[in-house]
């Protein structure tokens, strides 16, 4: 129910509606909650209304956390095999 | 897809597995760290990515009330299909609803088939739309959803007030999270470390509105997205806090959700609705945990315009979708799980929405179906 998909906005008219492609179907949503949004940008779009601008840089700071991680992680593996 | 396909890389998801196996294994105590995941869009991706199985058994996820279908009361849901066989009415839902069973397990898919005229919208904004095409017809927008959802709905009405679509009102059977999360945790029925804290709801009324988690119960709570990795990362920022004693909130959805929600939304929320009761499914009414239209939409109110009596009915015999969403059990302590509740013939709401939790496990978790009844033989239970 509260499922949300990342959308990048194509074109925005005056009616703050802004044309998405969605599952291969272009779609016209509401961008009245994220008036910020602009042509280019993705954002997560539920019920036909886009709730929330998506952020790039801290999509990527998420990810290289997960790569710093992964890479202290593969460090530990031979502590973690003893204590198995 | 960008936003998405990144978030799946399984060669990263192991190793986040392989810590949160790493960090658990520090605490003393021998039982799995126990975190509910509050939203069922957190049940079905757990599900679905086989990630109950890899954190076993350093974690053990329970599902909690997060779907708004399955916690919408039998009562609630009578009065919706009240609504429908009413004369002149267009009763316009998300399709997720046509199937949930009310009491006696009717259902609006029924009272399609006997002629009442139920339409299946992806948003409301198309039930808006249906109301201009037939000035002649009520259009009742079916409002089912939690704070993510709500705010479309209010905005929709107040784009009908603005355009002058007098045909247009809302029945609105909308719940707040937090109230269900509290009435989980006062009611002690289940102990529990961590909470996932719901992704989009938290993009509407922001991270920070969980702080009461740690600051009251002193449990930590991580708001989450809805790929591999980021449930991964949640969880393991979980396991850390529980291991630390640190309680705290962390978003670690941070590309979606702000601390402070959005600001918007929350007008638009205020603007439409007032905090009231509600009834949940297999909780009762929970105090200030409700959307009702403020009186000034009264006229935009389907509760107040076709007023319509219905007996509260107790659940179906041997249903415990209530304890399933309550967090006490999961799908598979269910004795009609699996044998005689299926999502071809489902007793209960937690099988018939794609979120619920029966449906999950019926539909990915073989391997926990298939163990639990192992088990189940050899101790003759």
């Amino acid at each position: 129910m509260c499922l949300a998909i990342p959308v990048q906005i194509t074109a925005i008219d005056e009616q703050q509606m802004a044309t998405v492609t969605l599952g291969g179907v272009e779609r016209h949503i509401s961008l009245i909650m994220t008036p910020e949004a602009q042509v280019g940008d993705y954002v997560l779009v539920h019920t036909g209304y886009a709730i929330a601008v998506l952020d790039p840089d801290e999509a990527q700071a998420s990810l290289e956390a997960f790569a710093t991680l992964a890479a202290i992680q593969e460090e530990l593996e031979p502590c973690a095999d003893e204590i198995y | 897809m960008k936003f998405i396909d990144e978030f799946r890389d399984p060669a990263l998801a192991r190793k986040l597995v392989a810590q949160i196996h790493h960090d658990a294994a520090r605490r003393a105590a021998s039982h799995p760290i126990r975190l509910m995941e509050f939203c069922g869009g957190h049940t079905h991706a757990i599900s679905r990515f086989g990630l109950r199985e890899l954190l076993t058994p350093a974690v053990e996820l329970r599902s909690g009330p997060g779907c708004p279908v399955c916690v919408t009361a039998a009562a609630d849901l009578d009065r919706a299909i009240a609504l429908a066989d009413a004369p002149g009415v267009i009763l316009a839902t998300f399709g997720d609803m046509v199937r949930v069973p009310g009491s006696r397990r009717q259902t609006l898919q029924a009272a399609a088939a006997r002629g009442a005229d139920i339409r299946i919208v992806y948003s409301p904004l198309d039930a808006l739309d249906i109301a201009r095409q037939q000035p002649q017809r009520e259009v009742v927008f079916l409002g089912v959803g939690f704070e993510t959802t709500a705010p479309g709905i209010a905005a929709a009405l107040l784009q009908a007030e603005t355009e002058g679509t007098p045909n247009f009102s809302v029945l609105s059977l909308h719940k707040l999270t937090p109230p269900a999360m509290r009435a989980i945790l006062e009611a002690g029925e289940v102990a529990l470390e961590g909470i996932i804290g719901p992704g989009h709801v938290s993009a509407v009324i922001g991270s920070a509105a969980w702080e009461f988690l740690p600051r009251e119960y002193a449990i930590p709570c991580a708001v989450a997205g809805f790929e591999p990795l980021d449930i991964l990362s949640a969880i393991g920022a979980l396991v850390q806090a529980v291991v630390a004693g640190e309680p705290a909130v962390v978003n670690t959805y941070a590309r979606g959700v702000r601390a402070e929600g959005n600001p918007v939304a929350q007008q638009l929320l205020a603007r439409v609705f007032e905090v009231g009761p509600a009834d949940w499914r297999g909780f009762g009414a929970i105090a200030n945990s409700g959307l009702t239209l403020r009186e000034s939409f009264a006229h935009r109110d389907a509760a107040r315009l076709f007023p319509v009596e219905v007996a509260s009915t107790p659940e179906p015999p041997g249903c415990r979708c209530g304890d399933v969403l309550r967090g006490v059990i999961a799908p598979t302590g269910c004795a009609l799980f699996r044998r005689v509740c299926s999502p071809r013939n489902p007793i209960g709401p937690c099988m018939v929405s794609a979120e619920g939790a029966c449906a999950a496990y019926f539909q990915y978790e073989r391997w926990n179906v298939e163990t639990f009844e192992r088990s189940n033989v050899s101790t003759g239970a």
